[in-house]
């Protein structure tokens, strides 16, 4: 079976700086994936150069989406594909609309227009689904939303446009609990067996909610240790700086 | 000025197929044989001539303003029609459109009637079923909406009360000219406490000349009335004429409120300086919403005069400048009394090296107390080659002010590119649904018909901004 995301020895760059030194990672559709690491690890570049962000630069490796090389495939042609990111820090666009932001998205994704009444009936629905209040749609993307509001829009997103592969980066920085606990549960709401969810994270928190099969450290652009749910309670009793101690000593 | 001695009675050109509507061509070049020309064609009272002849001697006197863009120093007053009669804009035929004109045309969907009008070519698009139909509600009410030439003829008590009062020909340089060789335009008056319930567009009365060089538009909007004008269209305006000039007074009543829409996407020959001014008395609102889109040097600057205590003024301002172009536009409010409130949103868009300005004058009289004023410029250039460039004008003479004035000039962002385009939109599409977003706050200002065709324009100018 050929895994839903394949990481090969991948290695990536901001202008000099190798951020990304031969990072492997293999994601099977149904499986959850959660990598966690200090600041300065690499965490931000690996979604960013997932998504195809041109402020990035490949420098070696590849990155294979449902068996194929997607390094060359604009950020559009990626989403088209069914690769999602949930940013860690959404961007406003003043003036639209969610639901004409939205509208324009799913029409692209799906290379066809969708017909508005179908479309309205899916938004509404994940809407509820996701407890987010219908008003919520008619606002500009992400301008002047809160913190929360902001991630809960990142995953209204995710829902409406049904991707294979879901990156979220953050998706838990600068939420208080219960906006944590609502965003984790819209993400587990919206997860299924044909998808790959792919969790970003300093903390440990995120994954009382939202549980992964298999959790990997990131230290300094590789992967530094794998494991699975354990690894992230690990982690979090003995903190970075232990951890990367204990590294040095192995 | 070179004037052959036969520029004296004009070209005549005459037509048979009505015999009242002569073909009429003014020589080129500007003098007071032509200004009394005119005048005479028009049958006009002779203080008016009195009055185009003063505007004249001003006009000779003034100069540019030193502020003025350089490329003023462009235009030869020599080489100008100041008179067209309007059958007259048939001759061109519509071969001498140009080939982008007509692109845009195909691409906004102008129905064939209207493109040859809006092209200044062929027969004018007829639409005085609409109007005669709005006329007679209108009149019910006791409104007057007539041409400029018209209403002087029909009411010229009410028009000479007004008339020059507002922006008087020595105002500026453009004003006096202006002032000496004005045609066309729109007058309206509407009676105290009338509310006119739908948008009074130019439009309606397009077979009468609305849309010349040197129009002078006069709105009167008496106790509690309320009014909404809309002038031009988004489809572009093709003028073989390089110059124009219009006037624009408006005097708002006590409690009365006046909306003043224009679009205007001249071709990029025309160099399009127009002087707009209102007065706006105790607890009377003005608006301007006003975009620019077409034209090569366009210097615009809505005005309100707050006159008196409750007086609200409020200027929107859309401006797009194209390679080759540059926007100078703005507004000014004048605060002369207490209590009164202010509003300026500026955007602008330059794109393919285009030049936008945004020139504003926010004044407050001595003695003005409780006085509050929002002023926001947000620039947007589209590449590198762009230019933007602010000049606020602040004179604050009184101490109880509230003030807030910012302003922003930010480049087509990365940021904002790659997530709309993470969400599957191509570079394009992202590139159209920012601007569009950035212009919205001006555009859900618009009549629905002006707004969707100002996206598809902004829309279609975007094209090949990115990539």
């Amino acid at each position: 079976m050929t895994a839903l995301l394949e990481i090969r020895d991948l290695r990536a760059a901001i202008g000099e700086k190798e951020i990304l030194k031969g990072l492997n990672l293999t994601i099977n559709a149904g499986e959850v994936h959660a990598i966690m690491g200090p600041n300065g690890s690499g965490k931000s570049t690996l979604a960013n150069v997932l998504m195809g962000n041109p402020a990035y630069q490949v420098t070696g490796g590849d990155i294979l989406f449902k068996g194929e090389s997607v390094l060359d495939l604009s950020p559009d042609e990626r989403a088209r594909r069914g690769l999602f990111l949930a940013f860690q820090y959404p961007v406003p666009i003043p003036g639209v609309t969610l639901v004409n932001f939205l509208r324009q998205a799913v029409n692209a994704v799906r290379g066809e227009e969708v017909p508005i009444r179908e479309f309205r009936e899916k938004l509404f629905s994940k809407m509820e689904l996701l407890k987010v209040d219908p008003d919520f749609a008619r606002r500009y993307v992400n301008d002047g939303f809160s913190g929360g509001e902001k991630k809960r829009a990142e995953m209204l997103q995710m829902a409406v446009l049904e991707p294979a592969m879901a990156i979220l980066d953050e998706t838990d920085s600068g939420l208080d609990i219960d906006a944590l606990r609502t965003v984790a549960e819209a993400v587990n709401k919206l997860m299924n067996p044909s998808m790959g969810l792919l969790l970003i994270t300093h903390y440990q928190r995120l994954l009382n909610y939202i549980r992964p099969q298999f959790v990997h450290v990131l230290v300094d652009g590789r992967i530094a240790r794998s494991g699975g749910p354990e690894l992230a309670e690990y982690l979090e009793a003995r903190g970075y700086d232990e951890f990367l101690a204990e590294l040095a000593r192995a | 000025m070179t004037t052959a001695p036969e520029a004296i009675v004009g070209e005549y050109k005459w037509g048979f197929y009505d015999p009242e509507e002569a073909l009429f061509k003014a020589n080129k070049g500007l003098n007071r044989e032509i200004v009394n020309v005119i005048s005479d064609m028009k049958g006009e009272p002779q203080w008016m001539r009195e009055f185009r002849l003063r505007a004249l001697e001003i006009f000779w006197q003034k100069q540019d303003p030193p502020w003025g863009s350089s490329q003023l120093k462009e235009i030869d007053f020599d080489d100008i029609h100041y008179y067209v009669k309007a059958t007259d804009r048939d001759e061109r035929s519509w071969d001498d459109v140009p080939e982008y004109i007509r692109r845009t045309f195909d691409r906004l969907g102008i129905p064939e009637a209207e493109r040859k009008y809006l092209a200044g070519v062929g027969a004018q698009y007829d639409s005085e079923v609409v109007y005669h139909n709005i006329r007679e509600d209108l009149e019910k009410q006791g409104v007057i909406f007539l041409g400029t030439d018209q209403a002087l003829k029909e009411h010229e008590d009410i028009f000479k009360e007004y008339f020059g009062t507002v922006v008087p020909p020595a105002d500026n340089r453009y004003a006096a000219l202006n002032s000496a060789v004005w045609s066309g335009g729109s007058f309206i008056y509407v009676p105290k406490g009338v509310k006119v319930e739908i948008p009074l567009q130019a439009y309606f009365r397009i077979n009468t000349q609305n849309m010349g060089q040197f129009e002078r538009t006069l709105i009167i909007a008496d106790e509690g009335s309320q009014v909404h004008y809309v002038e031009g269209c988004t489809a572009p305006i093709y003028r073989s004429d390089s110059l124009h000039s219009a006037v624009v007074e408006i005097i708002v009543k006590r409690g009365a409120r006046v909306r003043y829409t224009t679009i205007q996407n001249w071709s990029n020959n025309v160099y399009n300086l127009v002087t707009k001014r209102a007065v706006a008395y105790q607890d009377a609102v003005m608006e301007w919403v006003d975009g620019n889109l077409g034209s090569k040097l366009t210097m615009k600057y809505p005005s309100v005069y707050l006159m008196e205590p409750g007086a609200h003024g409020e200027i929107l301002s859309l401006a797009f400048a194209g390679k080759g172009q540059h926007q100078d536009a703005g507004g000014k409010i004048i605060h002369a009394a207490s209590n009164t409130t202010s509003t300026i949103i500026s955007k602008s868009l330059s794109k393919d090296g285009g030049r936008t300005s945004y020139r504003g004058l926010l004044k407050v009289y001595e003695g003005c107390e409780n006085v509050k004023s929002t002023v926001r410029c947000d620039a947007l250039l589209l590449d590198e080659e762009s230019r933007s460039d602010t000049y606020p004008t602040m004179e604050i003479d009184a101490p109880n002010v509230h003030i807030q004035h910012e302003a922003y000039v930010s480049k087509l962002g990365e940021d904002q590119l790659f997530y709309l385009m993470s969400r599957g939109l191509s570079e394009e599409a992202a590139a159209k649904m920012i601007v569009n977003g950035f212009v919205e706050p001006i555009v859900k200002e618009l009549p629905m018909e002006y707004a969707v065709e100002l996206n598809r324009l902004i829309e279609l100018q975007m094209e090949g901004a990115v990539g």
